[in-house]
């Protein structure tokens, strides 16, 4: 597995992470400067709500309407097939995942991001060395795009000792003190106030590193998600609340469990400005979290990012889905798939040729079939890790 | 290529499906993603999707067949070009590992146990009912007799329960009595002791109990509490009810037994039914107790049939204790999941000629404690079994009761069989460890008959 490993990490190692403190700002200004649509997307510096309201109506409006700018584009070619790639990674691991769990050989809750893809790669795409994430249990993307190894991914889900938490976490409950990566939540909402406290961290600490909390549309009516706005407001903690909206909260539709459909004036009573997103254009979303999290590192305070996105699957794999059509489905897998989009993007700007990107999809296939197969392979555990792990020793 | 397309899982307690429809016909070609058949699990119709490219070359089950079980095939399917290096076709899975699932699914002999006949003629009728049915009969019956009832929770209206308990109480009450609430515990949970402080009778359903602990504070300080700290003023008549304890590899944060938890808490009521006839009666009791009432229950139960009693009004009392099965040599004391194994232990146990008592608690808060130690009395020993963790657990307590009313009957130790203490882990062969087992039961009856 160690050869694998690497080749997965390999295929994974895309950032090109230069060391935290001097290449940090520099970087991201840059990318500020260069991109329209994150110029556009850049909080302004005096963040009264009102301004922040009005520019952000506008974003969205505008990023919705306007078909993707090829020519604004300023991504390297590496870059954009780094994005290309990590979508598809994610897309692929989650088919696997649905297949295995079909097979039995996962068990009992599993959520797939598909649909999603863009929203972590586009937020991964702007993270520096130390930056910290966290979300809840449909958390499998989350992994992949912050370089965690996909077959330890997958051998999690087969309950294995190969997994990234022993085969004892599953599904919902993974983590790694490596990649900064605290979870994998199963409780609705509880990601977020922990997430603060990651910020906090930092925060107490002098250092210029973000946290990125994620947390959904149904989760964003949690009471503790406002005891955490308030409290990262006060503290003006580098927070960055990641909003997923894909419209529904189990059967639950954002309009009959939101006391208003735009998410992102969430922070509006507590002083935290929010824009929403296509969260189906990993460019666009690279460029609002670029803009948003520039504001935490310099001491801003937190912000609020609603990305406008979309669930493919199931919540989980036990939902007969009755609450939505089918054509709602596929209206949205064929006219805003994140994949298809940028796939588009690249091929008519000439960046990339069919057979180049062809090459990574066998790439990525090859990749998942390598975790599918460790994910077997790997023994579960022995039963002594029954009572490993419950205390730390003294 | 030609692979076979198993019976897919879909749900983390399917052991078997119906195939309610196919949706393709032998010979027809399929895009990855494409529905090709409807399966039914007990719960609800779901969609099976192709998951590659293909023609679909013979079926193999007919539509409408039950009962297949997870993973047989059901049809061919033919797969153009190159396989995957590494994909591994269906029939060269490795045996999956035991799941904590299929070591209980033999259903312990519950048909030849004793069904629930206490204080009803003889004559009466029963009829075969899930514990699902029979919860929501309770709630539709208190609800047409009373309009102060009203139940809401998270997806108990639309989706009709994240579990189909509520299935068809929406169709029939309407969305002012059903009540979709966001996911908002904390909130919802007081709101409804609002409610129940002005007059209404709420019954407050948890997705799950562990979700119930972002609401704890108001089932315990509000709820609990109030009436003692109004002088007696102001009671609290609601009901907070939903699946507690391990369903199925759903992991350390889903898998909690709350038992002991409410248990401890004077001013609530904890019932905690084992069978249909049971939750029926015991639910509706709770829905018109005037005091605040927990109602714990099992999703692997959720399914489970049983004879339910066709009377006009089945009414199980609160607090007292039932005899499943009378014994002299051990009495094995249970509630909840725990009486499918402590039932199944008895069976094992009456190969060896030992006759166990089985008592089925029912009711937690307030226990019966006279029905446990008239059975210590006759059989002097005692073993406890639950699902929840062994520190101060409802077990414990039990033994610690029957040392002080019952020590001069007692010929061993009172042995608590409960669940590991460890969180549950996920892996399948860590979950059946962590799990309290019939041969645990077994083997503690054996340990104190000394046989
Ligand atoms: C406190 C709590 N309540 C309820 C649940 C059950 N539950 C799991 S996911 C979910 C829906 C959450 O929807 P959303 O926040 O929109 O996230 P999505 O699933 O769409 O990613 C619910 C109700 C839970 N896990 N935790
Ligand atoms: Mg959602």
């Amino acid at each position: 597995m160690t050869e694998t490993k690497e080749g997965l990490h390999k295929l994974l190692w895309r950032k090109g992470w230069a060391p935290p403190d001097d290449a940090t700002m520099t970087d991201t200004k840059e990318e500020k400067e260069m991109t329209g649509a994150a110029a556009a997307a850049m909080p302004p510096d005096d963040a009264t709500m009102t301004d922040t309201k009005e520019e952000k109506e506008m974003t969205g409006a505008a990023a919705a309407a306007m078909p993707p700018d090829d020519a604004t584009m300023t991504e390297t070619k590496e870059e954009l097939l780094g994005y290309y790639r990590d979508m598809l990674l994610i897309r692929r691991f989650e088919e696997k995942s649905g297949q295995l769990y079909g097979m039995g050989l996962i068990g009992g809750f599993c959520h797939l991001y598909i649909g999603q893809e863009a929203v972590v790669v586009g937020v991964e795409a702007i993270a520096l060395e130390g930056d910290r994430r966290i979300t809840a249990y449909r958390d499998h993307g989350h992994m992949l795009a912050c370089g965690m190894d996909a077959g330890e991914v997958m051998a999690e889900l087969t309950g294995r000792i190969g997994g990234v938490s022993k085969g004892k976490g599953g599904s919902m409950h993974m983590f790694s003190k490596e990649q900064r990566f605290y979870g994998g939540h199963g409780i609705v909402g509880a990601q977020v106030p922990i997430g603060a406290g990651l910020a906090f961290a930092d925060r107490y600490r002098g250092n210029r590193n973000v946290t990125f909390v994620y947390f959904g549309d149904g989760a964003a009516n949690q009471g503790q998600v406002y005891e955490t706005f308030n409290m990262a407001s006060i503290w003006k903690l580098p927070a960055l609340f990641i909003i997923e909206n894909n419209q529904y909260a189990m059967g639950t539709s954002v309009a009959r469990a939101s006391s208003t459909p735009q998410m992102y004036t969430r922070g509006a009573a507590f002083n935290i400005p929010g824009e929403s997103v296509d969260g189906m254009d990993v460019l666009a979303v690279k460029a609002s979290a670029a803009g948003a999290a520039q504001r935490c590192r310099e001491g801003d305070g937190p912000y609020i990012l609603e990305m406008m996105t979309y669930r493919y699957r199931g919540h989980s794999m036990s939902d007969p889905a009755k609450y939505r059509t089918r054509e709602e489905v596929q209206k949205v897998r064929t006219e805003r798939d994140p994949i298809k989009l940028l796939r588009g993007r690249i091929l008519r700007s000439g960046i990339a040729e069919e057979a180049e990107l062809k090459t990574i999809d066998s790439e990525i296939k090859a990749a998942v079939s390598e975790a599918d197969r460790f994910s077997r392979e790997s023994p579960e555990p022995d039963s002594s890790e029954l009572w490993t792990d419950v205390h730390l020793p003294v | 290529m030609t692979s076979q397309i198993l019976l897919p899982a879909l749900s983390p307690t399917m052991e078997t499906g119906k195939l309610a429809k196919w949706l393709v016909k032998e010979g027809q070609s399929v895009s990855s993603g494409d529905i090709i058949a409807e399966i039914e699990p007990d719960k609800a119709v779901m969609e099976f999707e192709a998951v590659d490219d293909g023609t679909v070359a013979k079926l193999l089950v007919a539509e409408g067949a039950e009962e297949i079980a997870v993973n047989t095939p059901i049809a061919l399917f033919e797969t153009e070009g190159d396989p995957a290096p590494a994909e591994v076709s269906p029939a060269a899975v490795p045996a999956q590992p035991a799941s904590p699932q299929a070591a209980q699914a033999t259903p312990p002999s519950v048909s030849e146990a004793p069904q629930q006949t206490e204080d009803l003629p003889a004559d009466t009728k029963y009829r075969s009912q899930t514990v699902r049915e029979a919860l929501r009969d309770a709630m539709a019956e208190e609800m047409r007799r009373d309009d102060a009832v009203f139940l809401m929770g998270e997806e108990v209206a639309e989706y009709e329960g994240a579990y189909k308990v509520s299935q068809g109480m929406l169709a029939e009450f309407g969305s002012e009595r059903v009540v979709d609430t966001p996911i908002t515990e904390h909130g919802f949970a007081g709101l409804g002791v609002g409610t129940a402080f002005a007059g209404l009778k709420p019954i407050v359903e948890f997705m799950t109990m562990n979700f119930a602990m972002q609401a704890i504070d108001h089932i315990v300080n509000s709820a609990a509490k109030t009436l003692y700290m109004s002088g007696g003023q102001m009671g609290c008549p609601i009901v907070f009810r939903g699946p507690n304890g391990a369903a199925a590899r759903v992991a350390a944060q889903h898998s909690q037994d709350y038992a002991a938890w409410y248990a401890h808490i004077p001013g609530l009521k904890v019932i905690q039914p084992y069978s249909a006839a049971d939750a029926k009666g015991l639910l509706k009791s709770a829905i018109r107790d005037p005091n605040p009432v927990v109602c714990l229950e099992n999703e692997i139960m959720y399914g489970a049939t049983f004879d339910v009693p066709m009377v006009e009004d089945h009414l199980v009392p609160i607090g007292k204790a039932r005899v499943w099965k009378e014994g002299n040599d051990v009495t094995l004391v249970s509630f909840g999941i725990g009486m499918k194994h402590a039932l199944a232990a008895a069976d094992e146990l009456s190969q060896l000629e030992i006759d166990a008592e089985v008592i089925d608690l029912r009711t937690l808060r307030p226990m019966d404690l006279p029905t446990v130690m008239d059975s210590v009395r006759k059989t002097n020993r005692c073993v406890t079994v639950e699902e929840g963790w062994p520190v101060c657990s409802i077990g414990s307590y039990v033994g610690s009761m029957i040392m002080q009313q019952a020590f001069d009957w007692l010929d061993a130790p009172v042995v608590n069989c409960t669940g590991k203490d460890v969180p549950m882990p996920y892996a399948a062969n860590l979950e059946a460890l962590a799990l309290v087992s019939v041969d645990e039961i077994v083997a503690a009856a054996r340990s104190v008959v000394y046989r």
